[in-house]
């Protein structure tokens, strides 16, 4: 065991001894030749410098568009992937590269839920198999396992005499839930929850939405909550880590992340958020975008949303801006952060 | 096909009109009954937002109205593109007006677009198909079209392939395909879905630059409320193939009276409400449109249900003016919130009750 490290500058961090926590995690995805050979040819600088810190019971949003490196970094905190360079704290002990026997008493503790639920749930197992497979895995399954998943089954809402069912028989949202269930199985204390909302209907999703809060409260869990969609953020989570392009480039509580954001992309991405309100949702002053993320293979110098930033200057392609306190509050990785009233 | 008199005199301000339509699909299992008899008018220039969830009949809706269905879809009803009845026409007949008088965006651009030719080409013959001029004019037309819709360079773009451009790029070609023969509607079905938001911004944009350039009315389907609050005049919600209430945009959202669209209002997480205001979900999911219980296909997820609710299906009546619902309990829903009628809760009501047998 090591005593965990401190802070690192720019990391996202409030809370005194964090439960998980990702110091300068880099990935990169070599681009290879087809055929034989498959020669490199290039780099996806897919997470550059992540480092962010998950205090216990809390929700940690991390948000951003399509290939922002938000499920790499998800996938590296749980030791999925191994990262390129940086190291993955859990409760002080270093996880990066610790071998599959070694991560999996760690495992119990650290569960992921995913997007698809047509996509993550195996059609050929039932509903009590699927939950009481992890419980298996770790050899808890002798041990009363079948009340647990029934349990399980109550907890998430559904109804446990429906386990023998498979998960074709069931709807987007309640086999979301079963996602949930199973990653709960083993009772873990950090559920990474990659965009558990997006593939699901409004009326469906805001069951779930409270589903997650009401778990949180009743069994004490730590959230990473990955989305794209900025409403639901700020609905469920405490803190947001903003991506762009593989890096942070804005952290803050959610109250101050979406009433003085001080990062241009930030602000985009809250004024891109249509407001279901006719009244006010007219009479906004969108900030739109020009142009599309850049390819991560070949990311701009300096700072890496530069290509479509209205504020950009000749030092933005030189220097890459740090995520540091520039007098809002918050950290923002911007050399002209402003707060700019009224993006809501 | 069609029991409706195709030689109605064109109302010239009402380019679409959609009368009594109803879609089934015959499957293995029985009859899947899409959209079940629904009814709409776009008039000239205007923009009506159809919203409700998968599997709801909004896309259906659309593609009967561009004859799009496969031959084995039942359709009954009229839907008229000025004055002139769609349904049931032949492949040429219908591709006269397809493109040129009524258009079509899709949600996956690159199912729209043809991956083996340039979107110069793609654009031109857009162009060619409805006018009669010149090759070099048709390009010169498809990339300035691509300029209105904000593709930078677009006389370098014009050569690029559909899979060189983003996604957003892509729906944005879509768009300037859909501007080329001045049509007098577009019909956009889930433009903006499978895009990020700050390209669905841009995307949005390019849509509302079409309309401005063209002058043509839009339909644009979609799940996203938001979507619909900044640009649509008139909303119709859609619920298991019918429209189960329309009204203008302030009526939808600020006075709705059918709790299917409270239900809605109340899922949403809001950016422009506390964050502390729980969710209010709906609970239980949509029925099935093979074997739709006999009542309004609502009852059975509906907090004020009653018997006469599983009994007869509510008809949509004007409950204020142009604002209409089909609910037996309408007039009990003045100035009522959605956190009045659904309950913040995180489980289904009958999984609940359920597990109260057991008990």
């Amino acid at each position: 065991m090591t005593t965990p490290l401190p802070p690192a500058a720019g990391v996202v961090a409030p809370t005194p001894s964090p439960v998980l926590s990702a110091r300068h995690l880099v990935k990169h995805f070599p681009v290879r030749t087809r055929g034989i050979l498959k020669r490199r040819i290039g780099v996806v600088h897919a997470v550059c410098d992540v480092s962010l810190d998950l205090g216990v019971r809390e929700t940690l949003g991390l948000v951003g568009e399509s290939g922002c490196g938000k499920s790499t970094t998800a996938r590296m905190l749980l030791n999925l992937i191994p990262p390129t360079s940086g190291e993955v704290l859990y409760r002080g002990t270093n996880v990066t590269g610790l071998a599959r026997k070694q991560m999996q008493p760690l495992r119990r503790d650290l569960q992921i839920v995913f997007q698809d639920p047509f996509a993550s749930l195996d059609p050929q197992m039932t509903v009590s198999a699927l939950i009481a497979e992890p419980l298996r895995i770790h050899g808890r399954y002798a041990d009363g396992g079948r009340e647990q998943v029934q349990d399980m089954l109550r907890t998430v809402g559904l109804n446990p005499e429906h386990g023998n069912r498979y998960p074709h028989e069931f709807s987007g949202g309640q086999r979301q839930r079963i996602g949930i269930a199973r990653a709960l199985a083993l009772s873990p204390r950090v559920l990474i929850l990659d965009e558990p909302v997006s593939a699901l209907d409004v009326s469906i999703q805001a069951g779930v939405i409270n589903l997650l809060e009401d778990l949180q409260d009743a069994l004490g869990l730590t959230y990473l909550f990955i989305s794209h969609d900025l409403s639901v953020v700020r609905h469920i989570v405490d803190r947001v880590a903003v991506m762009y392009l593989g890096r942070i480039v804005e952290t803050g509580t959610t109250e101050e992340l979406f009433t003085s954001a001080g990062h241009p992309y930030t602000q985009a991405l809250i004024s891109a958020i249509p407001l279901p309100n006719p009244h006010k949702e007219r009479a906004r002053e969108r900030i739109v975008l020009t142009g599309d993320v850049p390819n991560p293979v070949n990311p701009p110098s300096g700072c890496r949303f530069r290509t479509r930033c209205w504020k950009a200057q000749d030092i933005c392609a030189v220097e890459e801006p740090a995520l540091v306190d520039r007098g809002q509050g918050h950290p923002v990785a911007c050399h002209f952060a402003e707060v700019r009233p009224e993006i809501i | 096909m069609t029991t409706a008199d195709t030689s109605a005199p064109a109302d010239l301000d009402v380019p679409l009109d959609v009368e009594e339509l109803t879609v089934a699909f015959p499957t293995d299992d029985g009859l899947v009954r899409a959209v079940r008899g629904v009814s709409f008018h776009l008039r000239r220039g205007e923009a009506l937002g159809i919203v409700g969830e998968s599997g709801s009949g909004k896309s259906v809706t659309a593609m009967a109205v561009m004859g799009l269905l496969p031959e084995t879809a039942q359709i009954t009803g009229s839907a008229r593109v000025l004055g002139r009845q769609t349904l049931g026409l032949d492949d040429a007949a219908i591709s006269a007006i397809r493109g040129k008088s009524i258009a079509l965006i899709f949600q996956d651009p690159l199912t729209s677009l043809s991956p083996v030719y340039t979107v110069g080409k793609q654009l031109a013959e857009a162009v060619l198909a409805h006018f009669d001029v010149r090759r070099e004019q048709a390009w010169d037309r498809a990339a300035e079209l691509l300029d209105i819709v904000g593709i930078p360079d677009p006389r370098q773009r014009v050569n690029a392939y559909p899979h060189e451009l983003s996604g957003g790029m892509r729906q944005r070609v879509v768009i300037a395909i859909a501007m080329a023969n001045d049509p007098d509607v577009i019909i956009a079905d889930e433009p903006t879905t499978a895009l990020d938001v700050t390209v669905q911004a841009q995307v949005l944009e390019a849509l509302e630059t079409a309309r401005a350039e063209t002058g043509a009315a839009l339909v644009l389907i979609t799940h996203d409320l938001g979507v619909i609050a900044g640009h649509v005049d008139r909303v119709c919600v859609m619920y298991a193939g019918k429209l189960v209430e329309s009204g203008s945009i302030d009526e939808i959202f600020y006075t709705p009276r059918m709790p299917y669209t409270l239900g809605l209002l109340g899922s949403l997480p809001r950016m422009d409400q506390a964050r502390s205001q729980r969710l209010t979900p709906i609970l239980g999911t949509p029925p099935s449109l093979l074997h739709l219980p006999p009542g309004c296909p609502f009852a059975p997820r509906c907090p004020l249900a009653a018997d006469v609710c599983r009994e007869h299906e509510p008809d949509l009546v004007p409950v204020a003016g142009g604002h209409a619902a089909a609910c037996h309990f309408s007039d009990r829903l003045i100035e009522v919130t959605p956190t009045d009628l659904f309950r913040p809760t995180a489980t289904d009501a009958r999984v609940l009750a359920e597990l109260e047998d057991d008990r």
